[in-house]
């Protein structure tokens, strides 16, 4: 019916948040329910939902953790690919690479786990952290969904 | 985010069901703290199978409580883990204060 959908290239969607708590939830599934185009299985899906609301947490916790900011959440699919960044203008990180360590925490007296950047690692192709000017950081992270052989792998299970 | 419980041959159930981030995070520890802090069971079973989503958040949480159990000689198990739960346990150690059971 509609030709021009069918050779889109690339789709995109952009989505400012203020950095409440309850917004996480609902980040996550916006993201989340904008990458059901590309096929991804159901466990990639969870995958991509873990890996923002790790990413949205940091801003809300660490980012803005006196005052409410804005939190910007970009995603861009092309093919099966998705890439997605969040950013925020909030205090910053002084050192990025200590930052990504497993297990390093900031707030180790609020029982957090410091595992945030090493959950979107492992969840997600690429995940790139760097700082923004004047101020925040950026969370640019990769997907590929893996779909087409995974899902012929399910019918076998089913045959 | 509910946190349902039961207690049956000195086994304290608990069942988290919704999802555990950090927004619910808070709910979540103060209704378990309450829990936990009364119960007389000799272990916990903390069942996994309604929490529709977790992240990191939830390892701060669950170790919290394992840190105050443990005082109280109480152990604690996991089951019924989402894949994605199943993967921030194992990188993260927590089964090996906290077993998974079936």
């Amino acid at each position: 019916m509609n030709t021009k959908k069918e050779v889109l290239e690339k789709n995109e969607m952009t989505l400012t948040i203020k950095s409440y708590s309850q917004n996480e939830s609902f980040a996550r599934s916006t993201v989340a329910a904008f990458c059901v185009q590309a096929n991804p299985t159901l466990e990639e899906i969870n995958d991509v939902k873990t890996a923002v609301s790790e990413a949205v947490t940091n801003c809300v916790v660490h980012a803005y953790p006196n005052s409410v900011g804005d939190i910007l959440i970009k995603a861009e699919i092309q093919g099966n690919t998705l890439n997605v960044t969040i950013s925020d203008w909030g205090v910053g990180i002084q050192d990025i690479k200590k930052a990504m360590e497993p297990f390093y925490t900031s707030k180790p007296e609020q029982e957090r786990s410091g595992m945030g950047f090493t959950v979107m690692e492992s969840f997600m192709d690429i995940v790139e952290v760097s700082a923004q000017k004047p101020n925040g950081v950026k969370v640019e992270m990769t997907k590929t969904f893996k779909s087409k052989a995974s899902s012929s792998k399910a019918e076998d299970k089913n045959a | 985010m509910q946190v349902k419980s039961r207690i049956y041959n000195n086994i304290l159930y608990i069942a988290l069901c919704g999802e555990l981030d950090e927004h619910s995070s808070v709910y979540t520890r103060m209704t378990l703290d309450e829990m936990l802090g009364k119960t007389i069971a000799k272990q916990i079973i903390i069942d996994l199978s309604e929490l529709n989503f977790m992240d990191s958040t939830g390892i701060g949480v669950l170790i919290g409580r394992y840190k105050k159990m443990k005082d109280k000689n109480v152990p604690i198990y996991i089951c019924n883990p989402s894949i994605q739960a199943e993967r921030i346990f194992k990188m993260t150690g927590l089964y090996d204060i906290m077993p998974k059971i079936n």
